[in-house]
């Protein structure tokens, strides 16, 4: 058997970068696909927490009660957690950051959008430069600018691994963290999508190729598909969980006295 | 298409970017390193499961850190994969 495998016409195989970047909204470059779907996050939130939170109640309703253990997580799991007894001083930054973080995620198995906004590295960067710009004011804030620093790369060592080790803890200061924070949620909803593209769009290549055996691989292949979506609401909240703690956690180690 | 892709190289049936074996190796060192980080947490639950909550954000933590390396490799394949001589 020859592997003459029939053009399958409107389908763009093999998914490619071009997906992440749709043509703008009446013809605009500025507004896309990823600037509306940012801008229902923000409306959502906005509205979801000024209604169930203008008016408290001591006996919270339904709503007001999922706003509250949002926030409640964020607070006690892990601002506490993670940064100690200075931690509710950053627990409504962090709570904004997991919220608008797992808005924007869940986006990427929403049908009619199915694509998260964080899977374009735009946006993760800019709410990296947030945290980045948050630990170094709080550290220069505690400790002075220099002796921040100074804190922050000296650290109990022998005198002849310092060398090596100085630059490398500058390094994770100035550039590895909000690089490794912007990128992990980026990589992680652009894999993600990939994921799922291979799946649908190669289910209609292999059923397009009027072989039985192939056509039958290709409805496993969209079986797939559908577990892959749900695998995907599960990497969502994690990496919005895992950005907001990393987050807490290098504010801790902005704050914390030595090493 | 498929077809074209296919046509590529008749004659080995090879196509594509080498960029995607190199992020096949990129993936050992997180992987085994993944793996490492949810053993150790299932091992320290077992023994003591008190710990369970204590650890849990670490073991985000690690898992992380770990699979951040991963997709690294992941995206630089992407970055890589253009078919042109120069980087």
């Amino acid at each position: 058997m020859s592997l003459q495998l029939a053009p399958v016409a409107d389908v763009p195989w093999p998914p490619s970068v071009d997906e992440f970047f749709p043509p703008g909204v009446g013809g605009s470059v500025w507004i896309t696909k990823f600037t509306i779907m940012v801008w229902i996050a923000v409306a959502l939130i906005i509205l979801f927490f000024v209604l169930t939170q203008r008016n408290p109640k001591i006996v919270p309703t339904k709503a007001q009660w999922i706003g509250e253990s949002m926030y409640g997580f964020v607070r006690n799991g892990i601002a506490k957690e993670v940064i100690g007894h200075e931690g509710p001083r950053f627990a409504p930054y962090l709570t904004t950051l997991f919220v608008f973080i797992s808005f924007l995620n869940i986006f990427a198995i929403i049908p009619g959008f199915q694509i998260s906004p964080s899977s374009h590295i735009a946006f993760p960067i800019i709410l990296a430069l947030l945290s980045y710009v948050i630990y170094w004011y709080q550290g220069a804030k505690k400790h002075g600018f220099w002796s921040y620093i100074k804190t922050s790369i000296v650290l109990p060592a022998p005198w002849w691994v310092q060398p090596i080790l100085l630059p490398i803890e500058l390094a994770q200061i100035l550039i590895i963290r909000p690089v490794t924070l912007a990128v992990r949620l980026f990589a992680n909803l652009f894999a993600g999508h990939l994921i799922l593209l291979v799946f649908t769009l190669g289910g209609f290549v292999l059923l397009g190729t009027g072989n039985i055996g192939l056509a039958a691989v290709g409805v496993v292949s969209w079986g797939m598909a559908l577990v892959m979506t749900l695998f995907e609401a599960g990497v969502a909240l994690l990496q919005a969980y895992v950005f907001v703690l990393l987050t807490a956690s290098y504010v801790q180690s902005s704050l914390a006295d030595e090493h | 298409m498929l077809s074209t892709v296919l046509a590529a190289d008749p004659g080995t049936g090879v196509y594509g970017s080498l960029s995607s074996i190199g992020y096949g190796l990129a993936a050992i060192g997180p992987g085994i390193g993944v793996g490492i980080v949810f053993a150790a947490y299932i091992q320290a639950t077992a023994r003591q499961p008190e710990s369970a909550g204590l650890t849990r954000p670490y073991l985000f933590m690690g898992f992380a850190l770990s699979e951040a390396l991963a997709l690294f490799g992941l995206v630089l394949a992407f970055v890589f994969s253009g078919t042109g001589a120069s980087l």
